[in-house]
């Protein structure tokens, strides 16, 4: 088959002021890291590392992604972290409180 | 080449030959005989199409969608639960503008069980940014699927297309048909050239993105303005396939089409308005009521969307009574297309009677003498607004 390649430009139209593109193609990519989801969270994950035995728990379970692996134990990415709650419920030693984020 | 098959098999005569790269269909109820024979195309390599058999008809829409998505021709058939069932997946294929073809064999939706004909399965279509057409012939059928390629990739239209057959009374039913050469179609229909999505690596792009509330409206409106663009595409590429393949056999096909064909509506001030197979049982009753002297004629609707507004308005203009006749109903509310001459005909200031009469549901027969009694009870005004002919 042969290699096509889109002309992007010619994808853009107005209408009104708002410009979009035919079926909303982007030409960039990696959208989904750009959109810093964090800034929807009402609950924030506070971890107590004096309890937490490193297990890997709250990582497993994350439907985001947002634990990262440091060392033994787990940090939040408050980055994209919408404040679900799933990673506090899972711990099985009750090491992560789901607490009012404030601004 | 004249043939006689069964409308089912002039379809994937006509899917061979306009040379789709992805077929993924669903093979088991209630899937027709269309795939089965591309299937066996497929095995014996007179289509070097991938076939995916794929699990359900939900992934059979989102397999032509990824495919589409690279830049290929893909193709789907389908019928009423299977339709149902990939009913998310059509908003997004029109919503990414993705021309995908599919057949749409018409049968009734369950509850209670049926496998029948009627019109129910993809009039619940409408409104999923998809264009529709409906045959009422074998010719038809395989005329419709050449042409819908070559309407839904038109860069102003940019649009997937259903073409609607009638369930049994026509996919199963064996009719003549001519098929042109193989040449000929695809000079008519070059390979798909995409403009707007290809999945390539060496240039990334992001294709089915989160539309903010302050583009979603934009993009909708885009999608609109492509549905209207394409009722020009559709009656040039009509225009253009009624020269080039020329009526072969009396009686198949309208010797141009367009998106209604009118039957003896010259001097009608009786119409009936209808869709798919029907069209011929109400040809022959209004043969028989000219005879006696009646002035009726029919707006067979063949492009349902976009709804060709401006056509229906100015074949109905003398018109002072108006039998829609239909194969589906909006419980609460009256039939779809009922609705819609309804609309145009407010808009034409038009006095014209209309009368919406239910037929054929489930695969109920619609006997000669339902449409005799339909234009006794339209011509006399008798009758409630909306009648059931069981």
């Amino acid at each position: 088959m042969k290699k096509q390649r889109i002309d992007y430009g010619s994808l853009k139209s107005k209408i009104g002021n708002v410009e979009i593109t035919t079926g909303a193609v982007l030409e960039s990519t990696g959208s989904t890291s750009k959109t810093k989801t964090g800034a929807w969270r009402s609950l924030k994950p506070v971890v107590d590392e004096q309890k937490c035995i490193g297990c890997g728990m709250c990582w497993t379970y994350c439907p985001e992604g947002c634990i990262e692996k440091s060392e033994k134990k787990f940090k939040v990415n408050f980055d994209y972290c919408k404040g679900c709650g799933i990673c506090s419920n899972e711990c099985p030693v009750k090491a992560i409180t789901m607490v009012m984020e404030e601004k | 080449m004249k043939h006689v098959m069964e409308a089912s098999h002039a379809i994937s005569e006509a899917v061979k030959m306009i040379k789709p790269n992805v077929i993924a269909a669903y093979p088991i109820t209630p899937q027709t005989h269309i795939v089965e024979k591309l299937s066996e195309y497929v095995a014996n390599g007179e289509i070097g199409a991938e076939y995916i058999r794929v699990e359900s008809e939900f992934a059979a829409i989102s397999a032509c969608l990824g495919a589409e998505a690279t830049g290929v021709r893909a193709y789907t058939s389908t019928s009423s639960q299977g339709l149902a069932l990939m009913f998310e997946v059509l908003f997004i294929v029109s919503g990414m503008r993705l021309p995908i073809g599919m057949t749409v064999v018409n049968r009734a939706l369950s509850a209670p069980i049926n496998i029948w004909n009627d019109h129910q399965d993809s009039m619940s279509c409408r409104d999923t940014g998809w264009l529709q057409m409906y045959a009422e012939t074998a010719q038809e059928c395989f005329d419709l699927t050449v042409m819908q390629y070559k309407i839904s990739e038109n860069k102003d239209v940019l649009l997937p297309s259903m073409v609607g057959l009638d369930g049994f009374t026509l996919s199963h039913v064996y009719e003549p048909f001519f098929i042109p050469e193989q040449k000929d179609i695809d000079d008519f229909l070059p390979e798909y050239v995409p403009t707007h999505a290809i999945l390539e690596p060496e240039q990334p792009l992001t294709l089915g993105p989160i539309g903010f509330p302050s583009h979603y409206m934009e993009l909708r409106k885009a999608q609109v303005e492509a549905m209207d663009n394409s009722l020009k595409v559709i009656e040039n590429v009509f225009k253009e396939y009624s020269e080039k393949f020329p009526v072969q056999i009396n009686g198949t096909r309208p010797e141009k089409y367009y998106h209604i064909e009118e039957y003896r509506m010259d001097d009608a001030e009786t119409a009936f308005v209808a869709i798919g197979s029907v069209c011929g049982s109400i040809k022959d009753v209004i043969d028989d009521l000219r005879s006696k002297g009646e002035k009726v004629g029919l707006v067979k609707i063949i492009t349902y969307r976009p709804f060709p507004m401006e056509a229906i308005k100015k074949s109905l203009k003398n018109v002072r009574n108006v039998a829609v006749v239909e194969k589906a109903i909006s419980p609460g509310a009256n039939g779809p297309v009922f609705e819609e001459i309804c609309s145009v005909l407010f808009e034409a200031k038009s006095g014209a009677q209309v009368r919406n009469f239910i037929v054929g549901l489930g695969g109920r027969d619609v006997k000669l003498d339902h449409i005799q009694k339909i234009f006794d009870m339209t011509k006399k005004g008798e009758g409630k607004k909306q009648e059931w002919m069981f």
